[in-house]
Parts: C-alpha cells; structure tokens; sequence
C-alpha cells in the first residue's frame, strides 16, 4: 500500500525531526496536546516522542470517543440488556469499559445480556430488520465523524417506519471539549497545565472543516494545527506548532489539506443538523459535566431515541477514586502518576476509561511506553 | 422370483445431500459406518485399523514430543486452507519446532448434529492429504456429535506424537543477550486470511491463509548445524506473544526491527483498514527460531532455502533487560514496547 507508506517514511520522519530539534528554541519548553486517541495512537505505535528534542512534550487530550464515556452511560446500556431485554448493538471498543458494580458490558453479555459487536450503526439497522420482535438499540458513541451515519441510520429508520429500533445517542462534540480544558482554572489562572497550542483532529475536521478552531484559537491565544493520522503528519504539525509558537502567533493552520476544509463537509452538517440537537449539558469522564458538549435526538425522531423509548434516568457514577483519568485528560498528570498504574490497573483489567482503548493515554503508555520509565529508575 | 434370504443391508452414507445427525455419536451402527465409510477410509493405515481400545506403536528411539491442539476455526473454509489440514498443521508445527520428527496424529472430532456430510467429507480429505504431506500417520480417533446448537460445526483436537534425538533439546529458556532473531517468512496472512472472510472485505488479490507444515523446513534448518536455542511457531497471538513468551522465559529483553520483519502489501492493507498490527495476528505457517550470533547467516542461509523460508529474515536480536521487554524499532525511527495484546485483537472505530 504505497500510499500509507509514503506517510510513514522514516528518512522524512529523520529530516523533520532535524528540523523540529534545528527550530525549537533549547530555553524554553513546548507542551502540545494532541486532542484526538488517534493521535495519540499514532504517536505511541510509531514511537514519535523518540524523534523529539526532549523540551517538546506531547499531552494525550480527551479526544478518545470510549475514554470519555461516563460510567452513567454505559450502565444505562447495561441496564437495556439486562432489564429491558433489548439486543443491545454496540461498537467493540466500548465492551470493555468498566461500569457501576463491576461490570462492562462484556460482562453483562456473560450474564445473558444479547449484545452484539458491530462495526457500523448499519449492521444494528440489519439486524434490527432480522428480529422484528426484538427491540434492538444502537448505542451511539464517538465524536463527529461518526454522528452522520447515525444520523443517516435514523433518518432511514424513520422513513421505513421501522418498529423496533432506536439510539442510545452518546455523541459528543470535539470543539466544546477543547474550549472545557481552556477554561479550566489549571490551564487558564494557575497555569499548571502550560499549554502551547494544539494537533487539531484529523477525521472530525473533515466534517466540522477548520473555522470552528478559529474562535479559541484567537480567544486563548492557542495555536492549531490540524493533521492527519499518520505520524509523519503529527510530525509536521508539531514543527508548525514550534514555529508558531516561535514567532507569536496562534492560528488555526491546516495540515491536512489532502482532506480538510475551512468549512468541512456541509452536506454531513446539515443531516446532523436536521437529525440532532443540543444537550444543555454532557457528563464526560475525566471532565465532568461540559455544557454544550453533545447531541440529542430531535423531539420529531422521538420514537428512535431510546432514553424517550425507555423512559432512561441519566445518574452519574463517580469514578474509582484513584483513578486519575480526569487529570490525564487535562494534562495535569501523566499515566505512571497513578497508584494503580500498571498494577491494579491493567489493559486486561482496566480501572478507568484511558486503559481501555488503545487510543486512551494509559493503555498507549501501557501497551507501547513502560520501557521508559524503567529506564528511568534502572 | 425365488426367496433369497438379504443380508443385513445398511443404506450407504449419503455424502451428497446427508448430514450429521445424533445417532452419528451414539455408539450403534451410524457410527460404525462413519466411522468406516470416512474416517478409516481416507486415513486408512495399519495402525488405525488394529480396532483395539488403543493403538499399539512400534519402539521407537529417542525422547517423545508430545503436543495437542484444538481447532474451532470460524469459517471452516477459508482461502489457502481449511480446518482439516490447519488442524494437522498446527500441531506437526508444535512438535518439530521442539526440534523433534512428528510422527504420529490422534484425532478428535465434536460434530454438530446437522452438519453436511459433504463438508465433513472435505475436512477430512484436506486431513489425510495434509497428514501424507507432511508425513505423519493419524493412529487414533474419536468422534462425538452434539446438538444443534451447541457447536460451530466441526470442532477438531489433535495430538502429535515425535521423537527427538539425543543431545541439547530446544526451549524457550536457553535464550542469552547477542543471540539473534530469525522469522520464516511474511506475517499475519492466516489471520487476515480469516478476518477478510469475516468481514467480507475482498482485495484485488486475495490474501491466502499460510497454513503449512514446516517439519521439513525445521529439518533443513537442523541438518545446518547451526546452534539453535529456539523455536516456536506464532499462532494465536501473533509474533508479539510469542517474542514476550520467550524472553520471559529467558529473562532477557529483545530488540526487533520493524523494517526487516517482512509483511505482505495487502496484509498491510487490510490490516490498516481493519485497525490491526501485524504482530498481533496468526499465522499457521511460520516459525521464529533464535541462535547464537555467529551462526545466525548460517542458519538464514538455510532457511532462505527451503520453499517455506524463502522470505526468512533476521528480525532483532536479544538482549540484558531484567524487565525482559520487547521492544521495536519502528519504520518510522521511533521505539516503542510490544506487548501482549489485551482482551481480543479490536478494529479501532474512529
Ligand atoms: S492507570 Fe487506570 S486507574 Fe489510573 S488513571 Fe489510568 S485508567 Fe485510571
């Protein structure tokens, strides 16, 4: 596959590490987060870090889809499969979450809960057509690249008239998340957390397009630039960050050119648009409640939402109390900070959401990073 | 016409349109005649037709290798292979990677009342076609059948018997720092083989299951002389299971590099659709084997040679690390640890 590999060339990857290394200033520090678990997948599988001057830190953001589900919602969909008898469709990477009293969903399907792996909202749709007696739900989690073909799916239920289908929607929103850490007193008064500018998300931006990064970008003085997935993208995106931040600017620049926008896709805009609604208010794991951080279902698809369906009480469950899943999503802590990192706290037996999917800042260092800190106490 | 007195007459088994039913495992005659009709047929050899409890084998010289294996391959059939031969493969692999000459295979089938007879027929075809490749004599079998329902079809188990030589045996424990990594070949075709049929994705060319019996890859390597510590074929699991199992076992680190491990165009492909990392993903035909440094082109050498090693390569190498990590040098340039994979192998969703 010639054109995966021209992204992941690595004598390009050397040259712009050379030229990161030529262009960052040795006196002072620069700290970007990457706000999207593919990123930060990328930069942990490709071993990016090792081709940064160690005054360049990369903070893994909150834009893992599963890491950011409160444990709120995935005990709602627990509670559908187990109480309600519903088949229970939902993406693989949300199985595993661990939920109120010990269970995930992967253990609430060993107890007989009929949920099923798919890899798209249409196969919930098909096998909501193969069980008409079922009530099948969708559960709908992931930022905006995901929410059209929901939107799509509900809007094809609708006019079918289908019976017995509906979404549990989770969809949150990419730009609110940003503004949330912002706006957090680390950030913006105690500058704890110092935060030089961001690799804005590749995939959400082919919807959303680049000009809803302006706003924070001029507000909080922020530099943006979006890339795409491929390490050698993230690389030219912190060489433009350095420069930026070099030359005092904070702008929203475009990496990603090959697929990204000013305005992004505003035909996916406009279903999403006819389909969903703002919540006035979102939990998100790790960042708590975020006003305006996430859609609904319009009042006019009511028989497809399956909070309305169900009569669905929304109680938020605080997290273990160890775990520091919201202080590694700010920033604020790295991984190893955890007690119970690497011990109690396991890919095979996760505490918290960032050790679940390999997109998540825990099960990156997990998975691909331990090597370093024991370099460090060796 | 004149009375004659019939002989006891059983219907034959209807391999065209017959399936599986409970009687076929109950012990009376439908199982008899499966038994004869399929089973001792195709596998037919001295052994099996002692029709004892037991198989009684000749004395034979050296150490007994013993291994066993069950297979529940969804789908049965797949592109390069099937479930019959993958379950000789697999386990002639777990014997001669010990170093050792398989010989004899035990069989055991758990069928799924309704099963088509016409498939269990090419199963066990592909079997003793795969058992005569590479070999070996199936000396024993057993066949249960379970309700609709309760299995996937076929469910196959089999034991390999082998025998070693004297002298050093192999083992996953005799690894030290400078010893060098050898693999067989390209990774992760089996797996990706399965996965594209399961999720129907096609490709221009389509990507064949690598399932294969290297005893004879294995002699060739043995017959080099090169002082082999290791070896063990990457099954379930992927190359990174297997490289952690050993360097646990040797309390050693190993060093890989990413740009020498060879990788099929659409296996990558695939995998970057599918969001898997060639590492993590089965393979039926391809062994890692770790010697000493100053023997390693030796051994690569011979592996080249052979028809199943023609793309072997030196992938890393071992060393001092009490944590005993694996670690990659990736493509890119960068480093990173590769681990066991947690839970099951997940396509990403975003
Ligand atoms: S290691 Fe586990 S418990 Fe600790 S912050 Fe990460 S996910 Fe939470």
């Amino acid at each position: 596959m010639k054109y995966v590999d021209e992204f992941r060339d690595g004598q390009l990857a050397q040259g712009l590490a050379r030229a990161i290394a030529a262009e960052a200033l040795p006196d002072r520090r620069y700290n970007f987060m990457e706000f999207c678990g593919g990123h930060t997948h990328a930069i942990s599988r490709y071993g990016v870090p090792d081709l940064l001057p160690s005054n360049v830190r990369m903070i893994h953001g909150p834009g893992c889809p599963v890491c950011v589900l409160p444990i709120g919602r995935i005990d709602l969909a627990i509670m559908l499969a187990l109480e309600k008898g519903v088949i229970l469709c939902t993406y693989a990477d949300t199985l595993r979450v661990p939920a109120s009293g010990r269970l995930s969903l992967m253990r609430a399907k060993a107890r007989g809960g009929d949920i099923r792996m798919v890899y798209s909202v249409t196969d919930a749709i098909k096998i909501a057509r193969d069980n008409p007696n079922k009530e099948v739900v969708f559960f709908a989690i992931g930022f905006e690249t995901t929410t059209p073909p929901t939107a799509e799916a509900i809007r094809q239920a609708d006019s079918e008239g289908m019976k017995n289908f509906s979404v549990l929607c989770c969809h949150v929103l990419t730009p609110s998340a940003i503004i949330n850490i912002l706006e957090s007193p680390e950030v913006r008064v105690l500058g704890t957390v110092p935060l030089d500018g961001f690799v804005g998300p590749a995939h959400v931006s082919t919807v959303i397009g680049s000009r809803p990064y302006e706003f924070f970008a001029e507000e909080y003085r922020k530099p943006v630039v979006i890339a795409g997935f491929e390490p050698l993208d993230v690389m030219q995106a912190i060489l433009m960050l350095i420069r930026q931040v070099n030359e005092g600017r904070a702008e929203v620049e475009n990496e990603f050119t090959r697929a990204v926008t000013p305005d992004g896709n505003l035909k996916a805009q406009k279903l999403v648009s006819e389909v969903f609604e703002l919540r006035r208010t979102f939990e998100w794991r790790g960042l708590g409640e975020v006003p305006y951080s996430a859609l609904k279902i319009r009042g006019q698809y009511a028989q497809l939402d399956a909070e309305r369906r169900f009569n669905l009480e929304y109680k938020p469950v605080p997290d273990n109390k160890s775990c520091e899943c919201g202080a590694i999503l700010r920033g604020l802590k790295k991984p190893i900070d955890c007690k119970l990192f690497g011990t109690v706290c396991t890919p095979e037996d996760p505490m918290g959401s960032c050790m679940v999917s390999s997109e998540g800042a825990c099960a990156a260092h997990y998975s691909y990073g331990r090597y370093k800190d024991a370099e460090v106490t060796l | 016409m004149s009375a004659e007195i019939k002989k006891g007459y059983i219907r034959p088994l209807d391999l065209r349109n017959g399936r599986v039913d409970m009687s076929h495992g109950s012990g009376g005659r439908a199982m008899v005649q499966l038994i004869t009709d399929l089973f001792s047929k195709h596998f037919a050899n001295d052994y099996l037709s002692q029709g004892n409890d037991g198989t009684l084998l000749p004395e034979a010289k050296g150490r007994i290798v013993v291994s066993t294996d069950s297979h529940v391959v969804s789908p049965l059939f797949f592109p390069g292979g099937d479930i019959g031969c993958l379950s000789v493969h697999g386990t002639v692999n777990d014997v001669a990677v010990m170093g050792a000459t398989p010989l004899y295979l035990t069989a055991g089938f758990i069928l799924e009342e309704g099963f088509p007879l016409k498939d269990l027929a090419r199963i066990v075809e592909s079997m003793a076609k795969a058992a005569k490749e590479a070999g070996v004599t199936i000396v024993a079998g057993d066949t249960k059948v379970v309700e609709q329902g309760n299995g996937d079809g076929v469910f196959i188990t089999t034991t390999g018997l082998g025998f070693l030589p004297d002298g050093d045996e192999l083992s996953g424990d005799r690894v030290r720092p400078g010893d060098v990594v050898l693999l067989s070949g390209t990774l992760g075709d089996h797996g990706v083989a399965i996965m594209s049929q399961r999720e129907n994705l096609s490709f221009d060319t389509p990507i064949l299951s690598d399932t294969a019996a290297l005893n004879g890859l294995v002699a060739t390597m043995l017959a080099s002389g090169a002082n082999l510590k290791v070896m063990r074929d990457p099954t379930r699991g992927g190359l990174a299971a297997t490289v952690n199992e050993i360097s646990h076992q040797s309390g050693v680190g190993i060093h890989l590099d990413e740009a020498n491990i060879p990788v099929r165009a659409e296996v990558e492909a695939a995998c970057e659709l599918l969001g898997l990392d060639p590492l993590n993903i089965a393979n039926e035909g391809k062994l890692i084997a770790i010697c000493a440094k100053e023997d390693s082109d030796l051994l690569l050498a011979a592996m080249r040679s052979h028809p199943l090693g023609e793309r072997s390569a030196i992938i890393g190498q071992a060393v001092e690390d009490p944590n005993c990590f694996v670690q990659i040098r990736t493509r890119f340039g960068g480093r990173r640890m590769v681990d066991w994979l947690s839970g099951e192998q997940l396509p990403r969703i975003c």
